[in-house]
């Protein structure tokens, strides 16, 4: 099938591995930001593939994982106004928030839907005039365009029972926010691919010269991320921090013009907490005060909710790369992915659900580690 | 929606003349309404000796080692590429049945039907019934029909039960299974769940993908006629996937399981579809799939069996000595990892 069993072939797969090991010389830290390629790493069982010298850590790249509880909590807040319809896409569902998750509020009368595009939660809106539909509208970069598009098209259709709860993150604030940690061990990143798609490259630069690190923009596939790891691992051997780019066929140096204007219309930068790691300045998207009427905070008047995590949880530092799920005394105990305690276990992108779902007791996905 | 697929079913039923052209909460209030459905439509389509008493219930007889199961059908829509309802009750039943190792003689047959539900679709669930026991020779010998108000149910919900006698040469047991047993599967995966979402509202997108709902009885037969007991176990994978069942084993036998994923037969269509929705096929519902594990001995026999009907037939593991409780997958690109069962439904991802 084109596009996807090229970039599962054994040959090259194990072509690859060789040549990382042959240029391997030293131990590497390197991070994979998006957790598409966590998933997609453990999934294809390549991290014990790869030689020991290298450790992959796991970034904050899952927006499910990072979506704080307040918010969770302020979606639940708002599925149970009788006359919300509360959409939602549907990993976001089974999150818990500080009492419950919004399936839960479903079984106990909340009008909570899933959707599989912002784009049906308008069209609710029109099939119901009646009613308040909000969409809660979570992702990075790249769920940002289509959710834009949808406040655009409620404009434009002059709907006035329209509105998102926006939980936008942005994947550079975080990655500086990682390196400027001091006692962070990565080495470089993996950056996430289908965020360039969007965004294009031009904000990695200015990372990889402040901080020295190698910046390789990489897919999802298995032969993607190896590529991307090769290429990376290149670099640090030699001491090079350039931004390379392994996606070439989907991302363009530019990005997507039209999805960014998308953004830009809709949105405009704020701070934003991050769930496991805390308030990151200038992380976020918040609904632009061109378009508040279409922002739930404002519509529905909420008030910041403040919520406590579990103080055993090791969240923060694992998704900053500084301990592995197996190093949290909660994980597979209290911890797991129908009772999570912090936000790596929550969706199945998150790296301690990842490590859960597709490891053994006796850490078989972390073997080269 | 529905209609893409109605009238799939080219029998010489047509909808008889009724005064009513949707169910109403009367249809099952056990009184002349209820009558008149049952006379000129449940009765006469289904019909069969035993049926045709109109007892309260079925007089059957057995002997020895019989097996007996139900199941109730949820499902929404009701109406899916490749069957209906109606077709996946009674096929499903007559699976459960032959998992067992018995081949399935007699089904019993309930609705719960929400009131408004169009006749018309009552009709066109009533005929996949009809084909799915004709085309499997198993008769509804009992049934029920309860009508409840609107907003209480899901336009129809059906349970059946199925009951026979078990196989003289079958012997199905989860503590016979034995290390270096091999594992087959009959067809290709993820073909019912896949054709499901591509009609569910909000995501419909184009397939031709069809539903595997079959009757897996016969075949199941022909295992046992030439194999007896070094068939050890039989499951077939419905809700959870491939994945879930061969989870349950590992953890129920304490056993290993090994499974070879490049071995695993996938519809190209279906593995782009779940590509694309972010689902792992290996958890995605079958209907007409069925898992055997085998002695070793007989693995070539079982495929060239199963092949004789599904030319997808495949041998997709082994039981092991090592990592008991646990399925290993060796995946297509060579690395391995294990697969676990999933914690609640398979979630689309946001990204």
């Amino acid at each position: 099938m084109k596009y996807l069993s090229e970039y599962r072939d054994l040959t090259l797969v194990t072509e690859l591995v060789e040549d990382i090991k042959a240029i391997t010389t030293k131990s590497w830290t390197i991070m994979e930001v998006c957790g598409g390629q966590t998933h997609s790493l453990v999934k294809n069982g390549l991290l014990e593939m790869l030689p020991n010298e290298i450790t992959m850590v796991h970034g904050p790249g899952c927006p499910v994982c990072v979506t704080p509880i307040s918010i969770i909590d302020e979606a639940i807040m708002l599925s149970k106004k009788s006359e919300v319809i509360l959409c939602s896409f549907g990993d976001m569902l089974r999150v818990p928030g500080s009492d419950k998750s919004l399936l839960e509020a479903k079984s106990e009368g909340a009008d909570v839907r899933m959707v599989y595009s912002p784009l049906d939660a308008v069209r609710l809106a029109k099939d119901n005039p009646d009613r308040e539909v909000v969409f809660f509208a979570v992702g990075f970069e790249t769920t940002a365009p289509a959710n834009a598009l949808s406040v655009i098209q409620a404009n434009k259709s002059r709907l006035k029972n329209y509105s998102i709860l926006a939980s936008h993150v942005l994947v550079p604030p975080a990655m500086e926010a990682i390196l400027s940690d001091p006692e962070t061990t990565v080495n470089a990143f993996l950056a996430a691919g289908h965020v360039c798609a969007i965004m294009g490259i031009d904000e990695y630069y200015p990372i990889a010269e402040k901080y020295k690190v190698p910046i390789v923009v990489t897919g999802f596939e298995p032969v993607d991320l190896l590529q991307g790891i090769y290429m990376t691992v290149k670099q640090l051997e030699v001491g090079e921090s350039k931004v390379e780019n392994q996606y070439a066929r989907v991302v363009q140096r530019e990005g997507n013009l039209l999805a960014k204007d998308v953004i830009d219309k809709v949105f405009e930068v704020s701070d934003r907490d991050w769930r496991g790691i805390g308030t990151i300045p200038s992380s976020g998207w918040e609904v632009s005060n061109r378009f508040q009427q279409y922002n739930a905070r404002k519509k529905f008047h909420l008030q910041p909710i403040e919520v406590k995590e579990n103080q055993n949880c090791m969240a923060g530092e694992i998704m900053k790369g500084k301990k592995k799920p197996f190093d949290c005394p909660l994980f597979g105990k209290a911890c797991n992915p129908e009772h999570p305690q912090g936000a790596p276990m929550v969706s199945s992108e998150g790296s301690c659900a990842a490590y859960y779902h597709y490891s053994n007791s006796n850490n078989m996905v972390a073997e080269n580690n | 929606m529905k209609s893409d697929f109605k009238l799939s079913i080219q029998l010489n039923c047509p909808l008889p003349k009724l005064d009513f052209d949707i169910i109403t909460l009367g249809h099952g209030s056990g009184g002349l309404l209820t009558h008149r459905l049952l006379e000129s439509g449940v009765f006469k389509i289904l019909e069969n000796p035993i049926l045709n008493e109109q007892h309260d219930g079925a007089l059957l007889n057995f002997s020895g080692r019989v097996a007996f199961s139900t199941d109730s059908y949820v499902i929404s829509p009701i109406f899916f590429p490749g069957g209906n309802i109606g077709e996946l009750a009674v096929n499903g039943s007559i699976n459960d049945v032959s998992m067992c190792g018995a081949m399935p003689q007699y089904l019993s047959l309930a609705f719960i039907i929400e009131e408004g539900l169009p006749m018309e679709e009552f009709w066109e669930v009533l005929l996949g019934i009809k084909k799915a026991s004709e085309e499997a020779g198993v008769p509804i010998v009992t049934g029920d029909t309860k009508v409840v108000e609107r907003g209480k149910g899901d336009k129809i919900f059906i349970n059946t039960s199925g009951i026979g006698s078990v196989h003289p040469k079958a012997n199905i047991n989860i503590a016979r299974i034995k290390v270096g047993d091999k594992i087959l599967i009959n067809a290709p995966i993820a073909q019912h769940g896949v054709s499901i979402l591509s009609v569910r509202q909000g995501l419909e997108f184009e397939t031709t993908v069809t539903s595997d709902t079959r009757p897996l009885h016969r075949i199941v037969k022909k295992l046992f006629d030439e194999c007896g007991e070094d068939i050890h176990f039989l499951r077939d994978p419905t809700r959870g996937g491939v994945a879930t069942v061969m989870s349950e084993v590992a953890k129920q036998g304490k056993l290993g399981i090994e499974l070879v994923q490049k071995q695993i037969p996938i519809d190209e269509q279906v593995e782009g579809a779940c590509e694309m929705l972010g689902l792992d096929p290996l958890y995605v519902a079958n209907e007409g799939v069925f898992i055997s594990i085998v002695s070793p001995h007989v693995a070539d026999r079982v495929l060239k069996i199963l092949k004789q009907n599904f030319n997808m037939a495949s041998i997709i593991g082994e039981v092991t000595e090592a990592h008991p409780g646990q399925v290993i997958l060796q995946s297509k690109i060579g690395g391995r990892r294990v697969v676990n069962m999933l914690p609640g439904e398979q979630l689309p991802r946001i990204c």
